[in-house]
């Protein structure tokens, strides 16, 4: 129990490195998880518009599950060799099935009823997608994201072994820092990772039109990451 | 002291006999030949390992979800307090799971199943719990109709209606679990393909990289598919429905 309490004085004493470690994370996360926006919304809006290629957008999420995340890394060095580039271009490969897969399921499942009424009503398909699809597929879509962020945060402490930085660097770092280091860091990033959800969660309730919003179904997409969502890809 | 990071710059292999290889002194992509010469002294081992791992990982969170998804099932007030402690576990990162375990149990393989069991519980749980409730009203009208007792319809009725929802989350978490468990080695417990990995990673020699990362994917799918036809074992009335789909 004594590594415990290192573990605390340690963050006391060493507050000014694991906030420095912690903005390198988070920079790291953020890279990632910006460039995966790019890549998987559109996508993912766009063939779920289209209602095509979903044996693509739902098993590139199961096959990106079974990628185990040390596994790309490694990969990862042996293309990109050591450093930021090649962690970011990891998380991206990691994050952009789980935000493709949600932001497709979302636009797809889009009630055909809506889309037809949008029709109806002279909208054009922009105005069909922008103010009734995308609106609608605001809260599957969002959830993904929220699994994706606190999936690379977690992640990215993995990905300090391919020399990145970030809080991971203290932990794979047991001959300087100690066990106590080691520890406090661990803490540091398992903390990190839960406030991170926290924020999301209470972002997600921000941002679901209030038109769907009944109790019940905001607690259902409130619910921690993905599990019953996947079950329901993966069924 | 060394550290676990790997180092940039120059370096110079020595990939366990691999001085008159050429392939391995270039460090190309994958150099077979290496890899079958090292099949059954590395590979094979940690292979085996990690499907033990993942083995007792998997039964283990099966066992625990069961339990408590039957007796949230029955009472309710218990799955909001279940789901919130397992999905604080779920959220803390991996590595820091398994560092924070290590002063507590040690370098050994309860080190690594604690942490791998705790990613299970909520996915497992949360599956079997939907799956029973989707169950339709009807059928269960019908089981009461007939004369089942509460128990007879839970496990005569409901709990078979709802073997695709259960499967669906132990596929999910048995993919989980194999993909984490390459984790546990660098804590140091020396098991699974995360070991040949981490091996690896001092000289950057990729065969080793691609041959563990590889084996661990295909892993994956193999057992994500063993787990598919169990369920169709497990569920012979749906082979026929699916099959005019």
């Amino acid at each position: 129990m004594n590594d415990f309490v290192d573990a605390f004085k340690f963050m006391g004493d060493n507050l000014s490195l694991l906030l420095n470690r912690t903005v390198d994370h988070l920079l790291l996360s953020g890279a990632a998880i910006g460039v995966s926006l790019l890549i998987a919304l559109p996508l993912g809006f766009w063939l779920g518009h289209l209602h095509r290629a979903s044996f693509l957008a739902i098993n590139v999420s199961n096959i990106g599950r079974a990628l185990p995340s040390l596994a790309v890394i490694a990969i990862g060095i042996s293309i990109f060799g050591l450093g930021f580039l090649n962690s970011m271009v990891a998380l991206v490969v990691l994050a952009v099935p789980i935000i493709l897969t949600n932001a497709y399921v979302a636009v797809d499942g889009v009630d055909d009823d809506v889309v037809e009424a949008a029709r109806g009503m002279g909208m054009r398909p922009v105005q069909v997608l922008g103010r009734v699809e995308l609106s609608l597929a605001i809260p599957l879509t969002f959830a993904g994201i929220r699994t994706a962020v606190v999936y690379v945060i977690a992640t990215a402490t993995l990905a300090a072994i391919a020399g990145s930085g970030g809080l991971g660097e203290i932990i794979y770092n047991q001959a300087s820092y100690g066990l106590p280091g080691v520890l406090a860091a661990s803490f540091w990033v398992a903390a990190l990772a839960l406030l991170a959800d926290l924020l999301l969660a209470a972002l997600q309730r921000a941002v679901i039109p209030r038109g769907l919003r009944p109790v019940r179904h905001a607690d259902a997409a409130v619910a921690p990451p993905d599990a019953l969502r996947s079950s329901e890809v993966a069924a | 002291m060394t550290t676990l990071i790997a180092q940039s710059g120059p370096v110079i292999p020595n990939f366990g006999g691999g001085g008159s290889n050429s392939c391995v002194r270039e460090n190309r992509t994958f150099c077979w030949d290496w890899f079958t010469s090292h099949w059954s002294s590395n590979f094979q081992p940690h292979l085996v390992e990690h499907i033990v791992l993942t083995a007792i990982a998997v039964s283990v969170g099966f066992v625990i979800a069961m339990v408590a998804a039957l007796f949230a099932y029955r009472r309710n007030w218990f799955e909001q307090p279940f789901t919130i402690a397992t999905g604080i576990l779920y959220t803390i990162p991996s590595l820091a799971l398994f560092q924070i375990l290590v002063p507590i149990t040690g370098l050994t393989r309860l080190t690594a199943e604690i942490a791998l069991v705790s990613y299970t519980l909520l996915i497992i749980f949360r599956n079997i719990l939907t799956g029973l409730r989707e169950v339709p009203e009807d059928v269960r009208e019908a089981a009461r109709g007939m004369g089942l007792t509460r128990n007879q319809i839970l496990w005569r009725v409901e709990l078979p209606i709802a073997v695709p929802a259960i499967v669906a989350g132990v596929r999910i978490a048995t993919v989980t679990v194999i993909s984490l468990a390459t984790v546990a080695a660098i804590v140091g417990v020396n098991q699974g393909l995360g070991v040949p990995i981490l091996d690896a990673i001092p000289t950057t020699f990729n065969t080793e990289f691609i041959a563990a990362a590889v084996l661990t994917i295909a892993l994956a799918l193999v057992a994500d598919a063993l787990l598919v036809g169990a369920q169709r074992v497990l569920t012979p009335w749906a082979r026929g429905r699916a099959a005019y789909r």
